[in-house]
């Protein structure tokens, strides 16, 4: 019986040894920036860590100095005040150190940004347009195109006083009903434009965020490099429905990203006739 | 009524009851009236605040429906940005800059009795519409069109308080830099004003020169919705991001005019309990000016995600991450002025190291999202809500807070609970931390600001910072308990009130005369700027 016992805990305890990269895996990524699936996300996440590194070796300098101060020179330890108020060589070392800091950390940031401003030599375009409360995605020259709206099991869920619980609906607040379908492996570029209010575009996983503006057409580029579902959400106050537009992008392998294509592209013909308002407005003018 | 009583009245001429607080012209009672206005905006802000982090205790929606959550956080910054912070520092500015530069009173005391008095009726416009058809405004502060044209019976009202509390600030602005540079007693020269009156100079130009940029702005949304024009609309012509740069023009300004009075009111309080000058007077200066100058080339920072070239990107990161320069000048001098001091630590000191440590954490997030490439992934996520927090709660309201301590028994006469007082600030400093540090967290994670309800993986840390925003609400009410309580009675405040201070409002008796200085300090007493 306690040998039993003891093979459990010792079970349980290896178990949890086995578990814990994976526990402080999942907290980890409660707490900082996700990595990413795209070259330029990953160059993000490494600026957000070496800065973030950068921020902390000049907090411990500060708080160390501020915290050294409270328990040193304090009156009731009989420390007695000097009365020297001013140095300006002091003053001139502790202005030029912070310029060269942030010369030295201009750099990267000046690379990133340029590596994200460059549209050109996309293999594919995408057209992103945001209503209250959905998304629009337009295949560009493929003649695809559908509206993205939240799953209806989040959508029961988040009603006021739904008597449903969150943690039972899976992906909550995250799924939709139609995903947008990416390639992976190919510089798609994205078009983000809006109907009605501005919002904005956001999957963490491919390093940005981009408005959706009405009247505007903005530029942005991804290059997914591993295949999977990455989620996101609309982060630009929109409306009442602002938090419940979510963005689920599907990356697949290229031959099936266009097994997908040819199907759906078979399923819009006879349908984009039919849906599509202002083809039907145009057919009864006639 | 005897013939040297009804002299007597003639002379101070100030009639007692309501009429006296309708009708004062006196700093010091206009000072008090901002204050406890601030204060009452304080707990209402407070209040809505409480809605918002009762609602995200937990992911699901329980309490409120996703319009009214959104007008919580449309108000919430209103009443606590043009309702709280900024009106106080308006009531520390006419308590104290008097008493600072030696003078009898405000340079413009009937204006300052308007200004005030603008106030009252530019919130009772803007908290009614809580009651109007279509709810309260719930656009965002920012009022970004075309979102903001989709406001109910609210949006005139909305615009016409925003007009309101500019025009009183505008009016306060004016009278302060009419005050600074015509009041000061002889012998105070510009180069011996306290921080506190440089800092507040300084934010007075920038109220003055961002002010009316908004009150266009809103304007210009007034005749989009009502009179057929279309500055903002895409279809008429018009562009909706104009509309953000325009906002942003005044909107960097005004966080610098919410900040820049602590700067000062923490270089009053260091010094003071540190029993050492404050080092590098003239480099705080200097620092305050550079800021200020800066946030008028820094605002479209706010707004990187909306499309600008490549050229606007780089030159808008760049002069953003400059601003750490002169604050952390800042920061430093407040440092070398403790390194080799002898410091005593009363609740004012509290606060304003405090202050000091908590406002750093908000620079250094600050840093971060000056970052473009990265702010594209912080960007309205609760990331930015954990920094300028951190900058607004516990830097502004911490400053100011540690200036309530520091001059309570000169304003009453009484001293504080300074057990209450440390009480307050231990009680605050724990729970403000638990509730906005783990929303940095929640950011970089990926939860969006301004959503009512949210994705399961952001449950835990929605509960830790939401138990942490209810026991914040509740100490302030410790706040109020040492005020009453100081205001009704207690140790009989000397004149000099603290160990280490220096400035002419400790030459005054506790509580000091009507009118300030009645004659000019004599020179002798004027000491540097840097005590």
């Amino acid at each position: 019986m306690t040998t039993s016992i003891s093979k459990l805990t010792r079970l349980g305890s290896g178990a949890a040894l086995l578990l814990l990269p994976l526990l402080a895996q999942a907290a980890w990524n409660e707490l900082n920036l996700t990595k990413g699936v795209t070259p330029y996300s990953e160059t993000v996440y490494d600026l957000h860590m070496t800065i973030m590194w950068v921020c902390v070796a000049i907090g411990i300098g500060v708080f160390g100095a501020i915290f050294y101060s409270i328990l040193n020179f304090r009156k009731s330890k009989g420390a007695v005040a000097a009365q020297w108020h001013e140095s300006t060589l002091v003053e001139f070392v502790w202005t030029a150190v912070p310029v060269i800091i942030l010369v030295v950390m201009a750099v990267p940031a000046t690379k990133a940004l340029i590596m994200m401003e460059d549209v050109s030599n996309s293999a594919m375009t995408i057209k992103v347009t945001g209503y209250q409360w959905r998304w629009r995605y337009d295949y560009v020259n493929e003649g695809v195109g559908f509206y993205s709206t939240l799953a209806k099991t989040s959508d029961s869920a988040r009603q006021l006083d739904s008597g449903i619980d969150p943690k039972s609906v899976e992906n909550y607040l995250l799924e939709v009903d139609n995903e947008l379908v990416v390639p992976v492996g190919q510089k798609i570029r994205f078009l983000t434009t809006a109907a009605d209010v501005i919002h904005s575009w956001w999957v963490p996983a491919l390093g940005w965020k981009r408005d959706a503006i009405p009247g505007y057409i903005n530029e942005s580029w991804a290059l997914i490099k591993e295949p999977g579902v990455y989620r996101g959400q609309c982060t630009e106050l929109c409306g009442k429905d602002h938090g419940f537009m979510p963005v689920v992008v599907r990356a697949l392998p290229e031959a099936e990203y266009k097994a997908w294509l040819e199907k759906t592209k078979a399923e819009q013909a006879p349908a984009t006739a039919m849906n599509d308002g202002t083809g039907v407005a145009v057919a009864a003018s006639r | 009524m005897s013939e040297a009583a009804a002299h007597h009245d003639a002379h101070h001429g100030h009639p007692t009851g309501l009429t006296r607080w309708l009708t004062t012209t006196n700093h010091k009672d206009i000072g008090t009236m901002y204050l406890v206005f601030s204060l009452i905006m304080f707990f209402i802000g407070g209040a809505m605040a409480m809605v918002i982090r009762l609602e995200l205790f937990q992911p699901g929606l329980q309490f409120v429906n996703p319009q009214f959550f959104n007008s919580m956080t449309t108000m919430h910054a209103l009443v606590m940005i043009f309702g709280a912070v900024m009106p106080a520092w308006t009531g520390f500015a006419n308590w104290m800059i008097p008493m600072m530069i030696g003078a009898p009173d405000m340079a413009l005391p009937r204006l300052n009795n308007w200004s005030f008095w603008i106030l009252p009726f530019a919130f009772t416009l803007l908290l009614a519409t809580l009651f109007m058809p279509g709810g309260a405004p719930a656009g965002g502060w920012t009022m970004y069109p075309p979102l903001v044209l989709q406001t109910g019976a609210a949006f005139p009202f909305l615009i016409f308080a925003v007009h309101f509390m500019g025009a009183s600030s505008i009016a306060g602005a004016i009278n302060i830099v009419a005050t600074v540079f015509n009041m000061r007693a002889p012998g105070m020269t510009l180069m011996k004003l306290p921080l506190f009156v440089w800092t507040w100079i300084i934010t007075a130009f920038l109220l003055i020169a961002s002010i009316p940029v908004l009150a266009g702005a809103v304007t210009m949304l007034l005749t989009d919705k009502f009179f057929g024009t279309s500055f903002f609309s895409a279809a008429g012509g018009g562009d909706p991001v104009m509309f953000q740069h325009i906002f942003w023009f005044f909107g960097h300004p005004e966080v610098y005019i919410l900040i820049l009075p602590a700067f000062g009111i923490a270089s009053a309080i260091i010094p003071t309990f540190a029993r050492k000058p404050l080092f590098g007077y003239s480099s705080m200066v200097y620092a305050s000016a550079s800021i200020a100058f800066l946030s008028f080339i820094v605002w479209a920072h706010h707004m990187f995600t909306v499309g600008m070239p490549l050229a606007g990107e780089l030159f808008f990161m760049y002069a953003t991450i400059l601003i750490a320069v002169p604050t952390g000048v800042k920061v430093f001098n407040w440092i070398a002025t403790m390194w080799q001091s002898s410091m005593t630590f009363e609740t004012p000191m509290l606060f304003a190291i405090g202050f000091v440590v908590l406002f750093t954490i908000g620079g250094f997030s600050g840093l971060m999202l000056g970052i473009t490439p990265i702010d594209f992934q912080y960007h309205d996520t609760y990331f930015v809500v954990a920094h300028f927090h951190y900058v607004l709660v516990t830097g502004a309201v911490y400053a100011l807070m540690a200036g309530t301590y520091f001059w309570l028994p000169k304003w009453t006469g009484h001293m504080y609970d300074e057990k209450l007082g440390k009480l307050h600030f231990w009680m605050s400093t724990i729970s403000v931390n638990v509730l906005f540090f783990p929303q940095h967290f929640l950011g970089l994670a990926g939860m969006p600001r301004r959503i009512p309800d949210y994705a399961v993986q952001f449950a835990d840390w929605n509960m830790v910072s939401s138990i942490g925003g209810f026991v914040f609400g509740l100490s302030q009410l410790l706040f109020v308990a040492g005020i009453v309580k100081c205001v009704r009675g207690g140790q009989q405040a000397t004149d000099k009130v603290w160990e280490g201070a220096h400035g002419l409002e400790w030459t005054l008796s506790s509580p000091p005369p009507y009118h300030s200085f009645s004659t000019p300090p004599a020179p002798a007493t004027i000491e540097g700027g840097m005590r």
